[in-house]
Order: C-alpha cells, then sequence, then structure tokens
C-alpha cells in the first residue's frame, strides 16, 4: 500500500499530467450525466457566481520541486519538477505587498524551502508588514544538513508552520507520502518543538494538516484534532495548536489514484451528494489570490494546478489590479465539490 | 453476467424503500437520522457500534457503509478491526453460553 513511485506525473509522462484531460474526465461524467454540475449546483442553492470579499491572503506557489512524491498531491509536485519561481517574480509580488498591504503570505510549493531565494523572500516579505505562513512537509527540515536549522529560521521571522501529518500513524502516513515519511515528520516535529512551536506562551504557531489516505471524507475537525493531540502527546510527547482538515480535490495524482482505485465514481458521488451551501460561501478563492511560479494569477491553488487563471483582463502579478481582482467572478468547475462538501475545506480547513 | 442476491448499487437506492411505503419510511430513515447523532455516545462510537452490528447481521450493505463511515469518523484500522472482534465474540460467546443449557439437558438425562 506504500507510495514508491519516485517521479510525477508529468515525469512518468502520464496523460493525466495535462490539466485539459483532467478537465474532460471530470466534465464528461457530467455530460453522462452520472453528476449535476458545479454551477447548476450552486443555482440550485439559490447561489449564483462567487464573488471575491477581498484579498486577505496571498498564496504564493514558489515551486513545484519536493523531496517527497505523495499520491495525493494536487500540485504533482516532485524531486524531477523544475518548475521555479524566480526573485525577479518574487520582487513582483513584494511591490504587491508594499502596495496593498495584504495581511497574510501564504508560502507553498512543492517544498517552498527548495527555492534558493526562499529564505529571502521570506525575509523581504517580513519587512512589508506582512505574516508568512509556510506549509512545510516537515521531512525537508531532515532532508539535508542545509535546512537543519530551518526550525530556528522560522521562529527568527515568525512564521506560521502549516505541516501535513495525514494521519498520526505510521501506516497511513506513510501509505499516502512514502516509506519513511512518518518517522522523520516525527523527528522534524521534535525539533520544531524544541525551538518552541506549538508550545503555550511562545506565539510560535504550528498547525497540522489531516487529510483523508484513501476515497473518504475528513472525520468532523474538532474530534480528529483531540485524536491527534491525544496520540501525538502519548506516543511521541509532540505538540501542536490546531488541526486543519483538507479533503482530497479530485485532480492530478489524487485523481489518478481515485481512477486506478476505481474509487472515482464514488467519491464524486460522495463529493456532489455532500454539498454544503453554508461551506460554498465560506471558500478561501473569495479571500486569497494565488500565485503560481511564473507570476500567473489564479482563483486558488487547486485552479492554479488546472491551468484556470483569474478572469480579469490583466492576469500577471505584476499588473496586480486589487479593485479589478475584488469585482472579477471567481471561476468554478467540478473539481470545486471537493472544498464544499460536508464540513468544507480550504487550506485553513473546515469552513462550515 | 452472473446473478446475485446482493447487488452493490443497492445501498444507494436504500431510500427508494420509500416508494412502496412512504409514511413509514419517512418516519424510519427520521429516526434513523436521530440515532446516529452525537448524543450520550459520540458520532464515533456510534460508528463503531454500526460496523459491529453490521459484522453480527452480515449485512454486506452496512459493512460497506459503515467500513466508509467508520474511516470518515476518523477511527484507525486497529480500532474497527476490535469492534469486528467484539461482535465476533458476542457471536461466539452466545453459542458457548448455550453450552451450559447443554450441560443441564445432558445431566438430566445421564445417570
Amino acid at each position: 500500500m506504500s507510495s514508491n513511485t519516485k517521479r510525477s506525473l508529468k515525469g512518468q509522462g502520464s496523460q493525466l499530467a495535462d490539466n485539459f484531460y483532467q478537465l474532460k474526465i471530470l466534465n464528461d461524467s457530467v455530460k453522462a450525466g452520472k453528476f449535476t454540475g458545479f454551477r447548476e449546483k450552486l443555482a440550485e442553492h439559490g447561489l449564483g457566481t462567487l464573488k471575491p470579499t477581498g484579498v486577505d491572503i496571498l498564496q504564493v506557489n514558489v515551486g513545484y520541486m519536493c523531496n517527497q512524491v505523495c499520491k495525493h498531491c494536487h500540485v504533482d509536485a516532485g524531486p524531477d519538477r523544475r518548475e521555479i519561481m524566480t526573485r525577479e517574480t518574487m520582487e513582483h509580488c513584494l511591490e504587491v505587498l508594499r502596495r496593498t498591504h495584504i495581511p497574510t503570505v501564504d508560502l507553498t510549493g512543492g517544498a517552498p524551502e527548495m527555492n534558493p531565494d526562499f529564505r529571502w523572500f521570506v525575509e523581504e516579505i517580513r519587512k512589508t508588514g506582512s505574516k508568512v505562513l509556510v506549509r512545510c512537509n516537515l521531512t525537508i527540515i531532515r532532508a539535508n544538513k542545509k535546512y537543519y536549522d530551518l526550525p530556528e529560521f522560522f521562529r527568527d521571522h515568525q512564521i506560521e508552520v502549516v505541516s501535513s501529518l495525514p494521519y498520526y500513524n505510521r501506516r497511513r502516513t506513510d501509505s499516502q507520502r512514502g516509506d519513511g515519511v512518518f518517522d522523520d515528520s516525527i523527528e522534524a516535529l521534535k525539533m520544531l518543538n524544541e525551538v518552541g512551536y506549538g508550545q503555550p506562551g511562545t506565539g510560535l504557531i504550528l498547525n497540522l494538516v489531516y487529510n483523508p489516505t484513501g476515497a473518504f471524507l475528513p472525520a468532523p475537525q474538532a474530534s480528529m484534532e483531540a485524536e491527534f493531540k491525544r496520540n501525538l502527546k502519548e506516543d511521541f510527547g509532540i505538540e501542536f495548536n490546531s488541526l486543519y482538515n483538507i479533503t482530497n480535490i479530485p485532480i492530478s495524482r489524487f485523481l489518478d489514484y481515485l481512477i486506478a482505485s476505481k474509487n472515482y465514481e464514488a467519491y464524486m458521488t460522495k463529493l456532489v451528494n455532500g454539498f454544503n451551501p453554508v461551506a460554498a460561501q465560506g471558500v478561501m478563492c473569495r479571500n486569497t489570490i494565488s500565485v503560481g511560479y511564473d507570476g500567473y494569477m489564479y482563483d486558488c491553488d487547486f485552479n492554479q494546478m488546472l491551468g484556470i487563471k483569474v478572469k480579469t483582463a490583466q492576469t500577471h502579478i505584476k499588473d496586480f489590479d486589487l479593485e479589478s481582482l475584488t469585482r472579477r467572478d471567481i471561476m468554478l468547475d467540478q473539481h470545486c465539490f471537493g472544498c464544499t462538501a460536508g464540513a468544507g475545506s480550504s487550506c485553513g480547513g473546515e469552513i462550515a | 453476467m452472473s446473478e446475485t442476491y446482493y447487488d452493490p448499487a443497492d445501498l444507494a437506492k436504500f431510500g427508494d424503500i420509500k416508494d412502496f411505503q412512504p409514511d413509514l419510511a419517512k418516519k424510519f430513515f427520521a429516526w434513523y437520522g436521530a440515532v446516529f447523532q452525537e448524543g450520550a455516545l459520540t458520532a464515533r462510537e456510534k460508528s463503531l457500534i454500526a460496523l459491529a452490528v453490521a459484522h453480527a447481521v452480515q449485512c454486506p450493505y452496512c459493512i460497506d457503509a459503515y467500513t466508509s463511515d467508520a474511516l470518515e469518523k476518523g477511527c484507525d484500522e486497529a480500532q474497527m478491526m476490535e469492534a469486528v472482534h467484539v461482535s465476533a465474540a458476542i457471536r461466539g460467546g452466545a453459542s458457548m453460553v448455550h453450552g451450559v443449557q447443554m450441560m443441564n439437558k445432558a445431566k438430566d438425562l445421564l445417570m
């Protein structure tokens, strides 16, 4: 059950690396009458086009390179991915932050720390006054000597750390993220705890992310958080602040898994039947702009991976215009059911 | 194509039982939904009980449904298998405890 694949779908030359092919699969099911279309579902609940509430978060994907090849990765990240954000594009992001004072910058990848300009970028963002959140896969801290001091770097810049740990045991974690990932993640969490992350009174926030390790929806966030806290404390002495539940979105490698395991239709049925209009109104694309490694802007990281850019005249970060972005219609497609099912899902966990 | 009494696709048609008797079905589903709400027992505990009972009554639909449900309530594999052992222990115990009845009868009949 463990993942032994060390190459991305793109590296394998898989048809599913093609975003048009992914969208075709998702939309063919609608055409075949198997599922309701996402826009149709919104309309059924009296919700028209989704509009932004503002831009509170600039989520910047600094590159698709990663030391892991997780089975559910919507980015199709891996060691073989070479797409990386240049310092020039980072400068464009910084210019936007100086001008607009977006309160939070959410750094993601791949493993964002593998971008050679990662530390410089963090330092420059902090100078603008924005808070920095980094989506750290944990094992990067243990991957190479040059990353061993990341916990201190995070602490020194008051970075909020958000890390995936799909389960509090080895089998489930390694089955999704690769052999040995659980043990390395535990060691990395201990290192973060040692410098003060997740400890009361330090102000250093360490949040974990729970993704289901298969074709099912997440458990209620509060009960899972209690289970994680109890198990990680009892078994390893590890502490953290909050657990975010994130539903797996049926694109890229998770779509590949769903099709290969013959779970695609049943999973989509769960997502569509689980549509929650309250969650739909709180989706993260309403207050977030996602920036790709090449500087193009998207409504979310999932749209980024599907190549669906923001619906504005100018789509590159160098032409960032807050007014036109807050007036835009958010681009929607079938994968959006992933964020609206059950209690809803966002990069900050449950919505409803 | 081979025919069987059970078809996995029928699980999704559970709600169709209302077609033959709507009033009772409505009451049944309302009660069923209420049973699984958080109460004195958590929804997670109820899911594990349902999984155990599904094995006791050997209902393939229920096993399918409550395996998914237990995972979606955050249960791990060991908890789920322990629930099945509870089911098996009660079933086995139910047979074994009747051994006392057998012994009583045998003692009545034997010299």
